[in-house]
């Protein structure tokens, strides 16, 4: 039976030595190694999330101090932010970007590395800390408390040089991308049928060059501060402490977004294939990613609504807050839409697909709460936003990239996830998330106030915070399940086929794993959907219904 | 042990909004999130509801053929409409909303004021108590009277720590201030949080109404021990506030004058 004609050329497949992982430049590669690092990250952050969850497992409890309570705090946010979720969309982006465009590599492969390998570099400077003093002024690190009076350890100086090395890392990465989306797309893909990830991947780089040399300068003058004579942010010689959160959440809220739009770009490219329809409101879809990234500029202050600010800015950055609520509420209802009369298939990345959904509209919905500022006087700093933001990053960015480990791995691998256990993995992590992070609403608005280390057993806080605890343990063993799944599936897995799921973008077209070369021949592109007009052609051609690798196991349930 | 902790009642836990009931302004803000929460649960209804129905509807094994639809411009435009519209609601009833929670009303109880500075929140008659509450690690100090500069040392006005004492049915103005770190200003059913930071002056209000004890804590991360933090406002009759105001003022003075008639004496004896 005719097939999808793909990679014919020998290739010599010899076992690959550890030298050829350090010094490839081939993005394939790198995107497995960003991958495999920020999942080795996320590890050591869920570890010191759990440690937290412990300690406020009861009240009055004496397993931590407030040092080290305060570091793994500390520890936990700089590891997600900095060193998981901001680079593992990196590793999707290297591993697809250039197939989906159809390309054979990224523009500069050798900065590729580059980034790489000062990330790796970043994530060893900040977790050496562990071996004398991490910081504890948390992944803000608001002056003073971060200053060298109140936090005289090298470990803040760490943070400091973790964020400069993540920071180059991502502002290189970013630039390769944009290089490579601008100058490197197949004949034929204009930018009305760039794939939607790609387009996610453009603006988080456009964000990143936006964002980061801010952060940059910020640091950098908080270095100065603590080891050179400055004083851009010591109160007694006329300094201003809200400069630096004015610096740092110019770049914290664009972050925010840098995180979730790639997720938002997963979302887009798995609901079309697994609802077997085209992703309803293309435009709409990519024009809310251009129009959140140009918003997210313009509302770091909500992160200030308690500090020394004029009540008028903090009008104008509630407007700005709401507005941001307009483009994100249309990807949703776009994502409903493309559900909307379609023929779904039941697979486990669309499972963490409509769990995105699910639990990021609730995050949506918590923010504007959130963006009135008279009632984020109540809720600022408090459970309440610990729970919105989890329900934002974790939904909108975690989900999506379990949802793309589902998706792609067949492509990256050659061989499927075993489904019995992604769906196990799914309801635990789902279930858990949810029994984690709900009860953490109530919490806030209990009155309990974020990073505290313990609290009285009368204030009403210790079933929730048990709950909070258990569901945090049910979540972990959900991640767990889907590495053992990933693990064991290298090995045992069942052979996909070039395009298993019958996908709609290119880099279905070539062989699971790609050859170095990615493609030999690369297609002309025709439409947004350019596997389906190939499979299309090859059925008018030869009279024979395409099969795919797999994808038919689940019609018959 | 986690059964009898699932079991035991959960005191003074809120499920569905925030705390409030001790002061106008925290009451103010909870019927605003109530608000906000009605609009909130309607869009989550509507959201999750086809979202669900969807996916439950929409299966392969029920449907066989997806209906190969692009989008619908007007479908787009009015869910775009919809949720500006949702949103200038929610913006009109917090703007009606905010004169109420951030302007103090008149004091009903009838005590001697003081009077206010110009950049402080002041009720319509101007008559209100200035506190001068000021954050360090890691306690909260308050000293009572509007002088909130450095002269209230030599003014010898009275101060207290960790628990605030206060007049029901007063407009009490805070006056914050932080000699250290960042901390932030907060007990819930009194009304927003506020920052206090180093370098600058915020301002907060209340008016207690009821006498009775209240519970907050420092909500911005200030060191270790930011877990105790905490904050007591002890409200009272406003009899029983000038007589503790007055014996908290003849203590310290007494106080006072024992470390200097100490330090006079070890001076003398040469060890100072």
């Amino acid at each position: 039976m005719p097939q999808v004609v793909t990679d014919t050329v020998f290739v010599p497949r010899r076992r690959l030595r550890w030298i050829d992982w350090v010094t490839t430049t081939d993005h394939k590669r790198i995107g497995i190694m960003y991958l495999v690092l920020t999942f080795v990250f996320f590890i050591l952050g869920g570890v010191e999330a759990l440690l937290m969850r412990v300690q406020l497992s009861v009240p009055s409890n004496t397993l931590l101090s407030g040092e080290h309570y305060n570091e793994l705090l500390t520890m936990h946010g700089t590891t997600m932010v900095f060193l998981f979720v901001v680079p593992v969309m990196a590793g999707f982006g290297n591993y697809f970007v250039p197939l989906m465009i159809g390309a054979r590599d990224m523009a500069f492969p050798r900065l590729n590395a580059l980034s790489f390998w000062l990330l790796l570099f970043g994530g060893v400077v900040f977790y050496a800390t562990l071996f004398w003093q991490p910081p504890e002024a948390g992944w803000w690190s608001y002056p003073p408390l971060s200053s060298i009076q109140f936090s005289p350890s090298g470990g803040q100086d760490a943070w400091i040089f973790l964020i400069h090395l993540t920071g180059i890392s991502s502002l290189l990465g970013a630039i390769n991308f944009y290089a490579t989306i601008a100058n490197m797309r197949a004949p034929g893909m204009s930018w009305g049928r760039l794939p939607l990830f790609v387009w996610a991947i453009l603006v988080y780089a456009i964000l990143l060059i936006i964002a980061l040399p801010v952060v940059a300068a910020a640091v950098t003058m908080l270095l100065a501060d603590r080891h050179f004579g400055t004083h851009f942010f010591d109160p007694v010689a006329h300094g201003s402490p809200v400069l630096w959160q004015h610096l740092f959440w110019f770049f914290g809220h664009p972050e925010v977004y840098i995180m979730v739009l790639p997720g938002f770009g997963i979302i887009s490219e798995v609901i079309p294939v697994f609802s077997r329809k085209p992703i309803f409101g293309y435009k709409a879809v990519a024009a809310s990613t251009a129009v959140i990234a140009f918003l997210a500029t313009l509302v770091w202050a909500h992160h200030m609504f308690a500090s020394p600010v004029p009540i008028v800015v903090l009008g104008f950055f509630m407007l700005s807050s709401f507005l941001i609520g307009i483009p994100t509420g249309v990807k949703i209802f776009n994502w409903i839409a493309t559900l909307w009369r379609g023929s779904i298939l039941p697979t486990t990345a669309l499972y963490f697909c409509v769990g995105m959904i699910a639990i990021f509209t609730v995050g949506g919905i918590t923010g504007i709460f959130l963006a009135v500022f008279p009632v984020d006087w109540q809720l600022n700093d408090t459970y309440f936003v610990v729970a919105h933001f989890h329900y934002t990053i974790f939904g909108g960015a975690i989900f999506p990239v379990f949802a793309g480990i589902y998706y792609w791995f067949p492509k990256m691998s050659g061989r499927f996830l075993n489904e019995r256990l992604g769906k196990i993995s799914f309801w635990l992590v789902f279930i858990g998330f949810n029994a984690t992070f709900l009860v953490q609403h109530a919490l806030g608005l209990s009155g309990m106030p974020r990073r505290i280390y313990t609290y009285e057993p009368n204030l009403g806080w210790s079933t929730y915070n048990l709950i909070s605890t258990i569901g945090a343990f049910m979540l972990g063993v959900g991640v767990l399940v889907t590495i053992v799944n990933v693990a064991r599936s290298l090995k045992v897995g069942a052979i996909a086929g070039p395009d298993p799921w019958k996908g709609n973008t290119l880099e279905w077209f070539t062989t699971s794993p790609p050859p170095p070369n990615n493609f030999d021949v690369i297609p002309r592109v025709r439409s947004l959907e350019p596997m389906r007009d190939i499979r299309r052609q090859i059925e008018r051609q030869t009279g024979a219904t395409q099969k795919t690798g797999g994808g038919e196991r689940f019609l018959r349930a | 042990m986690g059964c009898t902790l699932l079991l035991a009642p959960v005191a003074s836990a809120n499920f569905i909004g925030p705390k409030a009931g001790g002061s106008p302004n925290a009451n103010q803000i909870s019927s605003l999130y109530h608000i906000i929460l009605y609009i909130a649960a309607f869009v989550f209804v509507v959201v999750e509801g086809t979202l669900l129905y969807s996916v439950v509807k929409f299966r392969a094994k029920r449907v066989r053929h997806a209906a190969q639809i692009h989008g619908n411009t007007r479908l787009e435009v009015g869910w775009t409409v919809a949720a500006a519209l949702i949103l200038v609601a929610i913006t009109v009833v917090t703007f009606v909303k905010l004169p109420s929670i951030i302007t103090p009303p008149n004091s009903s109880a009838a005590i001697s004021y003081q009077s206010a500075s110009v950049n402080e929140p002041t009720p319509p008659n101007g008559k209100q108590l200035t506190i001068c509450v000021t954050g360090r690690q890691f306690i909260w100090m308050y000293s009572y009277g509007a002088a909130c500069d450095k002269h209230r040392w030599d003014a010898k006005l009275p101060y207290s720590y960790q628990q605030m004492v206060v007049p029901v049915h007063t407009t009490v103005v805070l006056v914050i201030q932080s000699i250290d770190v960042i901390h932030s200003w907060w007990v819930p059913a009194l009304g927003g949080k506020v920052d206090a930071v180093p370098g600058y002056t915020t301002y907060t209000w209340f008016k207690a109404l009821h006498t009775g004890l209240f519970h907050g804590q420092c909500a911005q991360l200030c060191g270790r021990q930011h877990a105790f933090m905490t904050a007591q406002v002890k409200v009272v009759a406003p009899g029983q506030y000038a007589a503790w105001l007055k014996q908290q003022g003849v203590a310290i003075n007494a106080a006072n004058d024992q470390v200097g008639t100490l330090r006079q004496m070890l001076t003398r004896e040469g060890q100072l």
